[in-house]
C-alpha cells in the first residue's frame, strides 16, 4: 500500500501544480500511515520534491517521452503504480492530467474523482470533497474500488512545505509502439506567458471593452501584475481574443487568487467558471451588473478611465515595494 | 465512416442548482435539460462529416426515459439513429462501460463525446471508453479533420494548443472549436418532424460496478457583500493589506 503522485514538469523543471499535488499526496499518505512516491518524466530537479514531504521519486528519463503523450504517460504510471503497490494515485487538474487520468482509470479499474478541493474526509471508506455543477455546488464522493485516483483542483489544497529528503530512482517502463499512436506534430504555445491554469492573478475583459483594439490596457494591467489574460465567451466568439482565453462554464475554469473582471456583466455561465477564484474584483459602469453580487471588491466606473489609473497606481506600488 | 456521438443530458447552463432528499440528490424540479454544450459541438462536427463525407451518425445516451426529449433534439439536428441505454448514469466508469458496449457492437470508426459534462464535471467517460475499446484518444479536442483513416486533430493545452496526428478508430473528448459557436444548429420544423420517425432504440445495460458514489452535496457558502471603492488608490490598498493578494 502506498500513494503515488504524478508530478508534471516542462523542460526539466517542475510546474507549479507539481508541488501542490506532492503536498496533497504527502497529506493522504500520512492519513493512511504510508509514504508517497512521485513519478516524474525527464525531470532534472526531482530532489526538490523532498521539500514537500516526498521521500522517493521515480524519474523516467526517456527521449521518447520528451513531449507529453497521454497514453504512453498513462501506461508508464500504471507500471509505476504496480511496482509501488499504489492504492491511491494523485494527479493535477491540468489539461495533460485530465487527458491521461481516464486512461489510467480504465487500466487500473480504479474509481477516479476529479476537481477535489481538500484532503480526504476519511480514508476508510474513502471519501473526498470536490466541486460539481461547475462550481455551483460541492459533492462528497465515496470511492469504492481498490485503487483510487484523485484529481486535485488547481490552487485549492495549496503547496505545503514539509522538509524531508527524496531519494531518486531511475524508472524504465516497458512501453510499446502502440502507446505512441497519437503523435504530437506541433505545439503552439506562447513562451514566457503565464497561463490561466497556473496564474495567481487573472485579468479578464468582456464585451464592455468594445473591441479588440482596446486590449492594450488589459495586457498592460496583466503585465504589471504578472497575471494571465482571459475573456468572456462573446469576446472569443467574435474573434477579439483567442479561444484559449475564454473562461467560464463552457470555457476554461479559473481558480486564481485574484480575478479582475473588466467590462464583464457576470452572467451565470461566466460566474460558474470563475467562482473558484479566491478574491474577485469587478470594474463595470453599471452598478446593477450581476457580477457585483459575486465580487469582493468593485469600482463602478468606466474601464477606459479606471484601468489606466490602476496600471499607473500599481506601477508606483511595485516601485515602492520592490 | 460510422460515428457515435455520446450525448449527456444536463441542466441548462442558466439553472439554479439545488439539492434534495437530505442533500443527497440533485433537485431536478423546474430544471430544463439540454444536450451537454461540449457534446453539441461534437454533434455539429459529426453533421459536417455526414454532409461532406457521407458519414452515418448515431447518438447514444445512458439514462432513463426522461432523457428522450434531449435525444429527439439530437435526431432533429440530424443524427440518423439514437440508442438509449436504460440505466441511471451515476458513475463515470459505469457510463463508459455501457457506452463502450454499444460502440463495440455498432462497429463505429469514430466516437465523439465531450471534454466534460457540465453537471458532474467528471471529464472521464470518453477517455475510459477509449481504453476499454482500445481506440486512440484525443481529449479537449478543438479541431478534427479526417481523410480516409488518417486523423489530424488539435487539442487545447494549458497556454496554447497542440496539433496531433493519429488514425481511426478514435475516441474524441470535444468542446467549442470542433465547430464555431455560430455553426450550432437550432432544429427546424422539418428536422423535428423527421426526428419523430427515426429509430430510438432502448437497450438494457450490461453488468458493471459502480466505482464511485456521491453521498452528499452542498452549496457554496453565501458570499458577503461587495466592497465598493471609488478610486484605484483604495483598491490597491485593500488588495494589498486586506485581501493580501498583491
Ligand atoms: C450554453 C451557454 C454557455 C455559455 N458559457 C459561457 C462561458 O463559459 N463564459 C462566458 O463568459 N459566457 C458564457 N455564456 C454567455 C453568457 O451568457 C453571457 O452572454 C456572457 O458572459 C456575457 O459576456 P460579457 O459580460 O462580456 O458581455 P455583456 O453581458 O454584454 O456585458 C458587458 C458589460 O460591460 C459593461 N460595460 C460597458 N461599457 C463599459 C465600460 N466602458 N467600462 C466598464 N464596463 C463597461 C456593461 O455594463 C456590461 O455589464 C454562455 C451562454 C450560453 C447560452
Ligand atoms: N449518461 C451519459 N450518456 C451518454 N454520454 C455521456 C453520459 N455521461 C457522459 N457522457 C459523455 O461523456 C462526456 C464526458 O462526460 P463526463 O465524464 O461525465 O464529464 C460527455 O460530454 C458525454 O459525451
Amino acid at each position: 500500500m502506498s500513494v503515488l503522485v504524478y508530478t508534471e514538469s516542462e523542460n526539466g523543471a517542475f510546474k507549479k501544480n507539481a508541488f501542490e499535488v506532492a503536498s496533497y499526496a504527502n497529506a493522504v499518505a500520512s492519513q493512511m500511515g504510508t509514504a508517497a512516491t512521485a513519478v516524474s518524466f525527464n525531470c532534472s530537479e526531482a530532489e526538490s520534491l523532498g521539500a514537500y514531504g516526498i521521500t522517493k521519486v521515480l524519474n523516467i528519463a526517456d527521449e521518447k517521452l520528451k513531449t507529453f503523450s497521454a497514453k504512453a504517460y498513462a501506461h508508464a504510471l500504471v507500471e509505476a503504480a504496480k511496482s509501488e503497490d499504489a492504492t491511491v494515485i494523485i494527479v493535477s487538474s491540468s489539461t495533460d492530467s485530465k487527458f491521461l487520468a481516464p486512461i489510467l482509470t480504465a487500466k487500473l479499474k480504479a474509481g477516479y474523482v476529479p476537481n477535489v478541493v481538500a484532503a480526504p474526509e476519511s480514508t476508510s471508506p474513502f471519501v473526498v470533497k470536490r466541486t460539481a455543477f461547475s462550481n455551483k455546488g460541492f459533492g462528497q464522493t465515496q470511492i469504492n474500488t481498490d485503487v483510487k485516483i484523485i484529481g486535485v483542483s488547481n490552487n485549492s489544497f495549496g503547496a505545503h512545505e514539509n522538509n524531508t529528503t527524496a531519494t531518486i530512482e531511475n524508472f524504465s517502463p516497458t512501453l510499446s509502439e502502440a502507446d505512441y499512436n497519437v503523435k504530437s506534430i506541433e505545439i503552439d504555445k506562447a513562451v514566457g506567458k503565464v497561463t490561466i491554469a497556473d496564474a495567481d492573478i487573472v485579468v479578464s475583459g468582456g464585451r464592455g471593452l468594445k473591441g479588440p483594439e482596446n486590449w492594450g490596457m488589459i495586457e498592460e494591467l496583466a503585465e504589471v501584475l504578472g497575471a494571465a489574460t482571459a475573456c468572456s465567451k462573446p469576446v472569443s466568439d467574435m474573434g477579439w481574443r483567442p479561444h484559449g482565453e475564454h473562461v467560464g462554464q463552457t470555457g476554461k475554469p479559473v481558480a486564481s487568487n485574484l480575478y479582475i473582471a473588466i467590462g464583464i456583466s457576470g452572467a451565470i455561465q461566466h460566474l460558474a467558471g470563475v467562482s473558484a477564484s479566491k478574491v474577485k474584483v469587478v470594474i463595470n459602469t453599471d452598478e446593477e451588473a450581476p457580477f457585483f453580487k459575486a465580487a469582493d471588491y468593485g469600482i463602478v466606473g468606466d474601464a477606459f478611465e479606471v484601468v489606466p489609473q490602476l496600471v499607473q497606481k500599481l506601477k508606483e506600488f511595485k516601485a515602492q515595494n520592490a | 465512416m460510422k460515428i457515435l456521438v455520446c450525448i449527456s443530458n444536463v441542466p441548462d447552463t442558466t439553472s439554479k442548482i439545488n439539492f434534495t432528499e437530505n442533500d443527497t440528490k440533485f433537485d431536478t424540479n423546474g430544471v430544463q435539460f439540454v444536450i451537454n454544450p461540449n457534446d453539441e459541438f461534437g454533434l455539429t462536427r459529426a453533421m459536417w462529416f455526414k454532409e461532406k463525407q457521407q458519414a452515418i451518425v448515431h447518438v447514444a445516451t445512458v439514462g432513463d426515459a426522461s432523457v428522450e426529449p434531449t435525444m429527439r433534439k439530437a435526431l432533429a439536428i440530424g443524427a440518423d439513429e439514437a440508442i438509449r441505454i436504460n440505466a441511471i448514469p451515476t458513475d463515470g466508469y459505469y457510463v463508459a462501460r455501457q457506452l463502450a458496449e454499444v460502440a463495440k457492437n455498432g462497429g463505429y470508426d469514430l466516437v465523439i463525446g465531450g471534454r466534460e459534462s457540465i453537471d458532474y464535471n467528471g471529464g472521464m467517460v470518453p477517455g475510459i471508453m477509449s481504453s476499454l475499446l482500445d481506440m486512440n484518444f484525443v481529449n479537449a479536442c478543438i479541431n478534427l479533420e479526417i481523410e480516409g483513416n488518417n486523423v489530424t486533430a488539435i487539442r487545447e493545452i494549458d497556454g496554447g494548443k497542440e496539433k496531433l496526428s493519429t488514425t481511426l478508430p478514435l475516441v474524441v473528448g470535444g468542446q467549442k472549436g470542433l465547430v464555431a459557436e455560430s455553426d450550432l444548429r437550432i432544429p427546424n420544423m422539418r428536422g423535428i418532424m423527421l426526428a419523430r420517425k427515426k429509430t430510438l432504440s432502448v437497450v438494457d445495460p450490461v453488468e458493471a460496478n459502480m466505482a464511485t458514489e456521491d453521498i452528499k452535496f452542498e452549496k457554496p457558502a453565501p458570499k458577503g457583500a461587495v466592497k465598493l471603492v471609488d478610486n484605484v488608490d483604495d483598491l490597491v490598498n485593500l488588495l494589498h493589506n486586506e485581501a493580501k493578494v498583491i
